[in-house]
């Protein structure tokens, strides 16, 4: 092998590209000669270096906004028009309020991402450690976790003697705004409740949704929509809105008179 | 209205191509060297990417992408063509350029010393093209040189060429810095 190979192909012994031969090949070319030894190992240090440092860059948020807003979203099915709408204008209404600067008109279709979104950050919370921001079975401690971290912090409801175990509570982030998602267990299930505020204060029914396996059951109340998001049967996921319903009109009677 | 399968188009591009976009950014930011020029680069380069989302056959996201954004930057070198900072993709330069030159100019091998991030990314934004890309591609991008080779679209041999070549030129600015720093 000649110096003038052995200065490119110990850059591929570098990289890890060579085969074991040619690798034979260039590393007793590199111990035979001095020159070629004292580049190798200049640029292994270099590499090193190079190495601990971090050199990337991150794509800042609003670019990935801007590019996910340049996506074709997925457009609503003309059945759920009215329910749909409702929820669609009450989450532009509040990204309006909540951002005051930006008019945002979400499209109908929306909702199909949102319904997206919602089951990817359930995804997401499944992964280790990402469940919840902060961990308690004591709803007295989670509710003011979310103090100063939301416009509006979420109804914290203890359902332990319903049979579903609060667990904690978390940020996450859904059509581009910091909402707050409240966790429970039902024996081996995760629930993810997503609650954001929205300008409505009509009442819509729940409705179930199924997407990639999960179930979404969705509602709207006193200004506020929620998103109930779990593997759980349906039936059962409908128990747990039904008794988180019950609870939260039992809390909003006491603190009202 | 979108029809119901560019919908779906558009969700299995998002799930394929967006994991990535901190590394097109990289690589944009590398190749520009100014943020906002870097922001609207990598718009265009996943805007072209969806509208050829269609033909796109593997086999790896990655390469496929920065073969994409690199048109879109050589669209911006065009459009800086005026600007004396502009930066000409020559290929065969590398060919042309003897490996060593500068390795020969400073005979007693030293090594380099630890900079801080700004400084090392300055050293490697002055490297000239083809090789700033090369280099940028392997080290930060962590390509294989074949997955280089099919994004610039060029042989494998010249991607080692290149690299080879981009290293030495690094090396040698970086030593030079810390020689004007005695």
């Amino acid at each position: 092998m000649t110096c003038d190979e052995a200065r490119i192909l110990l850059h591929a012994l570098l990289d890890s590209e060579l085969d074991a031969g040619h690798a034979r090949e260039i590393e007793s070319h590199i111990a035979s000669c001095p020159d070629c030894a004292a580049e190798f190992a200049a640029q292994r240090e270099m590499q090193r270096v190079l190495a601990e440092t971090n050199l990337r860059y991150t794509a800042p948020a609003s670019l990935r906004a801007r590019i996910e807003a340049s996506l074709p979203q997925p457009q609503r099915q003309p059945t759920r028009r009215s329910v749909l709408r409702g929820f669609a204008m009450g989450s532009a209404v509040s990204a309006l309020a909540a951002t005051g600067v930006v008019a945002v008109v979400l499209r109908q279709d929306d909702q199909q991402r949102i319904l997206s979104e919602v089951v990817s950050a359930h995804l997401r919370s499944l992964q280790a450690g990402h469940l919840t921001d902060v961990v308690s079975t004591d709803q007295h401690t989670v509710k003011p976790w979310f103090n100063g971290k939301l416009d509006v912090a979420p109804p914290v409801i203890d359902l332990t003697a319903q049979g579903f175990t609060l667990v904690g509570g978390r940020l996450d982030y859904i059509d581009a705004r910091a909402i707050g998602a409240v966790v429970y267990r039902r024996r081996q299930h995760v629930i993810n409740l997503f609650v954001s505020q929205t300008s409505s204060t009509e009442h819509r029914p729940p409705k179930t949704q199924t997407m990639q396996g999960f179930n979404c059951r969705r509602w709207g109340e006193r200004g506020l929509n929620f998103w109930a998001v779990s593997d759980l049967g349906a039936d059962e996921l409908a128990e747990f809105v039904d008794k988180f319903e019950a609870a939260m009109a039992k809390v909003e009677g006491k603190s009202g008179s | 209205m979108p029809a119901t399968d560019d919908v779906q188009k558009a969700q299995r591009f998002r799930e394929a191509a967006l994991p990535y976009l901190d590394d097109v950014y990289t690589l944009a930011r590398y190749l520009l060297r100014d943020a906002s020029d870097a922001e609207d680069a990598v718009q265009e380069c996943y805007l072209r990417a969806l509208k050829h989302f269609d033909s796109y056959r593997g086999p790896a996201m990655k390469p496929w992408l920065f073969a994409i954004l690199r048109n879109v930057c050589n669209a911006e070198y065009a459009r800086r063509a005026h600007r004396p900072s502009a930066i000409e993709d020559t290929p065969g330069a590398a060919e042309q350029t003897p490996l060593w030159q500068e390795a020969e100019a400073s005979p007693e091998t030293e090594m380099v010393r630890s900079r801080d991030v700004g400084a090392i990314r300055k050293l490697i934004d002055a490297l000239a093209e083809p090789f700033k890309e090369t280099f940028v591609l392997r080290e930060i991008n962590n390509l294989s040189y074949r997955e280089i080779a099919e994004a610039v679209g060029a042989p494998v041999g010249t991607v080692m060429s290149r690299l080879a070549r981009a290293r030495a030129m690094l090396r040698a600015a970086w030593m030079a810095e810390e020689e004007q720093a005695k």
